[in-house]
C-alpha cells in the first residue's frame, strides 16, 4: 500500500516553495517516513525546528508544533525546547550556511552537550535561497555570485567537525538514496543523545547552473561521484580520501545524555542525592 | 506577611523570577549581571526548573525563547553588550509574541565600555533594541525591594501582553547589598498572570487571529494545538505571508497592543508606573530613576532642610512612559524641572517629547560614576 503522507503534512501548504527537483522534498518525505517508523504522536510528541534558508521552510510543512527561528540559531532554540520538555522528540533542520557558518558555534556546543536533538543538516554546498553565495562547504574553484573570480575558501568536513565536538551519533547520506536516508534518520532518532545527520543534497539552480550541472540529474550525479560508503572510504589512500565524503554511520557511541544528566542536577538540588562530583563521570577531563 | 531579606539587587531579581513562576533560565556570563545567573542555577533545579549556561549571549536568549514558546515561563539576564548581541532574537520575540523577561543590569558603554561601573545608557536601547517597528515594555527598579517586585511585574506584563519585557537594573542597584522588604509570598503568588489559552477544538485554533490591539493567544505546545511560530510576517495560523493588508495590521497591532493600550488605560496594569516624593507642595521637581532615584530622595531632603521645596518624580515604567503624568508635571513646574540621569540625556529626550519644551535643567553623567546628592543640590540651587 502506498505510504500516506497526509497525516504528517500540512497539505494545504502544498506545493512547497522549493524549486522543481530540489532534494529538500526527498528529505521531507524520508523524515516523515522515519517519524512514522518511530510511532511518534504528532499531536504531543514531536517538535520540528528550522532556521533560515530554503531548509527554513521545512518546519512549516510538517503537521506538528513547529518553529521557524532566526538565521543560525536553530540549535539554540531547539536546546531550550528540549531542555524544558525532555520527553519531546525535537527534530532540527538547517542548511550548511545556517548551521556551519552563522550558527557554527551553536552546532559545536550542541554536539558537546550530547543533548538529545535530532539534527538534519541539509548540505547543498551553497546559499541557495539568497542566490548562490559561498558556504563553508562550497568546493574551492566553483563559481558563485560572491566569488566572481572563483571560490578560494577552503571547505570543512561537517561530520568530522561534529565528531571532534563530541557528537555521539554522526552519519551521512545523500538524497540519491532515500531508503538509506530513511534508515539513517531512524537510527539517529533512536539514538539517545545528539544525532548529527548530514544529508548531501542538490541545488542545481544556484550551485549547478553556474558549475556545469544545471539539471537536477547532473547535480545528483556529482553528489554520487563525491561519495562512497564508510567501509570503502576507509580503504582508500589518503589522496583519494580527501576528495570523497564517506556515507553511512560515521560514529555511534553511548554517553550520558544532557537532559538525563540534568535530572541528576534536580535531584542534587532537592537533596535527593549528593552534589554532582567528578566521581559521577567516566570522562574526567 | 511581608518578608525581610538580605541580598543584592541581582539576587533579588532572580528570586523574584522564580516566585513569579519562571521555570527556565538560559544565559551567558557578563558583568555586572552574573549574580542573576548564579542564583538561578542554584534555585531553579530546586523547584524542578531548568537552568543552562549557553555558549554565547545569542544562544542565551534563544534557548529561553525556545522554552517560553513551549509554554514554560522563562528569563535571561545580561548587560549592554549582551543586549546588543541578543537584539535580533528580541525581534523574533516581538513579532512572534513570545513572552520573556530580560534583566539588563546596565554598565557603561558603548562596546565593552566600563564593565564594572554604573550607567543608565541602555534606556534608549530598551525602547528600540532591534530593527523594525514594535513597542517595548521596560521597567526600571529604583530600590532593592523593586528589584524583586518589578521583576515579578515584568513576568506578569510579559504574559499579559505576550511580548519580551525588559527589567532594567543598573550596576549600583544590582550590586547593592542590603535589607529588602518583600511582599508576602502568597500575595505574590495570587498576583501571578499566566498567558491566555484557547480551549476550543484544536481545528478551530488560530493563535494570531486576534483583534487590533490584542495580543496573540499561544497555547502551550504538545497538547494537541499544533501551530507554527515564525519570525516572518504571518497570518492568523502563524504561517508566513506577504499580504500587504495583513502585514500592516500585524505592525499596527504589535505597536497598539502596548502603546495604544497604555495611553488609553493610563498604564499597562494597576500598579504604580512612577513614584512621587514630596511633590505636592514642591516648587522644583527632580526627575530621576533607577539608583539615581535613591540619591534624589536625599537631595530632596537636603534641599528642604535648606528651605527649597523640592520634590521628586521617579518613573518606574520607562516604556511606554507615563506620559499623562509627565505632561501634568511639565505644565505645573514649568522650567523648574531638573532631570538627572547616567547618560547623555536619553530620558530627558522623552520628557522633552512629552512636554514639548526643553527649558528644563539637566545633570547628566556618563563616566561610570554615580551622581551624588550634593551635586544635585548644588545644581538645583543654581536654578532657584
Amino acid at each position: 500500500m502506498a505510504f500516506n503522507y497526509d497525516k504528517y503534512l500540512r497539505v494545504n501548504k502544498m506545493p512547497t516553495l522549493w524549486c522543481w527537483g530540489c532534494g529538500d522534498g526527498v528529505i521531507l518525505k524520508s523524515t516523515i517516513r522515519a517519524i512514522e517508523k518511530m510511532g511518534w504522536d504528532m499531536d504531543t510528541e514531536v517538535c520540528v525546528v528550522s532556521g533560515i534558508g530554503c531548509s527554513g521552510r521545512f518546519s512549516s510543512y510538517i503537521n506538528c508544533n513547529t518553529v521557524h527561528t532566526t538565521h543560525g540559531r536553530t540549535m539554540a532554540y531547539a536546546t531550550g525546547i528540549k531542555l524544558a520538555n525532555p520527553h519531546i522528540n525535537v527534530i532540527v533542520v538547517a542548511g550548511d550556511g545556517d548551521s556551519l557558518a552563522i550558527g557554527g558555534n551553536h552546532t559545536i556546543h550542541a554536539c558537546r552537550r550530547n543533548i538529545n536533538l535530532n539534527f538534519i543538516l541539509i548540505n547543498n554546498f551553497i546559499y541557495g535561497l539568497t542566490n548562490s553565495q559561498i558556504s563553508p562547504t562550497t568546493p574551492q574553484g566553483m563559481w558563485c555570485v560572491s566569488a566572481q573570480n572563483g571560490n578560494i575558501d577552503p571547505t570543512f568536513n561537517a561530520a568530522n567537525l561534529a565528531i571532534g565536538a563530541g557528537a555521539t551519533f554522526v552519519a551521512r547520506e545523500t538524497v540519491n538514496d532515500p531508503k538509506k536516508l530513511e534508515k539513517m534518520l531512524v537510527k539517529g532518532f533512536e539514538h539517545k543523545g545528539y544525532s548529527f545527520m548530514e544529508v548531501l543534497s542538490n541545488c542545481h539552480i544556484n550551485l549547478g547552473r553556474k558549475n556545469k550541472m544545471a539539471s537536477a540529474m547532473e547535480n545528483l550525479s556529482w553528489i554520487d561521484s563525491i561519495t562512497v560508503s564508510k567501509k570503502k572510504w576507509d580503504e582508500l589512500p589518503p589522496e583519494e580520501q580527501m576528495n570523497k565524503l564517506a556515507t553511512g554511520i560515521l560514529r555511534e557511541v553511548v554517553q550520558p545524555e544532557y537532559t538525563d544528566m540534568y535530572e541528576e542536577v534536580i535531584k542534587a538540588a532537592q537533596g535527593k542525592r549528593g552534589k554532582i562530583t567528578q566521581a559521577d563521570f567516566a570522562k574526567k577531563i | 506577611m511581608a518578608r525581610e531579606v538580605i541580598g543584592n539587587g541581582n539576587e533579588l531579581a532572580a528570586e523574584a523570577a522564580i516566585d513569579a513562576g519562571a521555570r527556565f533560565f538560559s544565559g551567558y556570563p557578563i558583568t555586572p549581571s552574573s549574580e542573576v545567573m548564579h542564583v538561578a542555577s542554584d534555585l531553579l533545579p530546586e523547584v524542578g526548573g531548568k537552568f543552562i549556561q549557553m555558549e554565547d549571549e545569542i544562544a542565551g536568549i534563544c534557548a529561553a525563547f525556545g522554552a517560553s514558546m513551549s509554554g514554560v515561563k522563562s528569563f535571561t539576564a545580561t548587560s549592554g553588550p549582551g543586549i546588543s548581541l541578543k537584539a535580533e532574537q528580541i525581534g523574533l520575540g516581538f513579532i512572534a509574541e513570545i513572552p520573556l523577561v530580560i534583566v539588563n543590569v546596565m554598565r557603561g558603554g558603548p562596546s565593552t565600555g566600563l564593565p564594572t561601573r554604573v550607567s543608565q545608557a541602555d534606556i534608549g536601547q530598551a525602547q528600540y533594541p532591534t530593527h523594525g517597528d514594535y513597542a517595548s515594555i521596560t521597567l526600571c527598579a529604583g530600590s532593592l525591594t523593586e528589584c524583586y517586585t518589578q521583576t515579578v511585574r515584568a513576568f506578569n506584563l510579559a504574559e499579559k501582553y505576550m511580548t519580551p519585557v525588559f527589567i532594567l537594573l543598573d550596576e549600583t542597584i544590582g550590586h547593592m547589598h542590603g535589607k529588602a522588604v518583600l511582599p508576602d509570598l502568597e500575595e505574590v503568588k495570587a498576583s501571578i498572570v499566566n498567558r491566555a489559552t484557547f480551549d476550543g477544538a484544536p481545528a478551530d485554533y488560530k493563535p494570531y487571529d486576534v483583534p487590533m490591539n490584542k495580543p496573540a493567544v499561544l497555547n502551550p505546545m504538545f497538547k494537541g494545538y499544533k501551530y507554527h511560530i515564525t519570525g516572518l510576517h504571518h497570518g492568523h495560523e502563524g504561517f508566513p505571508t506577504e499580504d500587504a493588508v495583513q502585514c500592516e495590521f500585524n505592525i499596527e497591532r504589535l505597536v497598539g497592543k502596548i502603546n495604544t493600550v497604555a495611553a488609553e488605560n493610563d498604564g499597562l496594569d494597576d500598579l504604580p508606573d512612577y513614584e512621587e516624593y514630596m511633590l505636592d507642595d514642591a516648587e522644583v521637581c527632580i526627575i530621576a530613576y533607577g539608583s539615581i532615584g535613591l540619591g534624589a530622595y536625599e537631595a530632596v531632603n537636603k534641599l528642604r532642610e535648606q528651605g527649597i521645596k523640592a520634590g521628586m518624580f521617579r518613573p518606574i515604567l520607562l516604556w511606554p512612559s507615563p506620559a499623562k503624568r509627565i505632561a501634568e508635571i511639565g505644565a505645573k513646574f514649568k522650567d523648574k524641572i531638573f532631570i538627572t540621569e547616567l547618560n547623555m540625556g536619553q530620558y530627558s529626550k522623552e520628557i522633552e517629547r512629552v512636554i514639548k519644551r526643553n527649558d528644563f535643567t539637566t545633570l547628566l553623567k556618563a563616566n561610570g560614576r554615580p551622581i551624588a546628592p550634593a551635586e544635585m543640590v548644588a545644581k538645583v540651587k543654581e536654578m532657584m
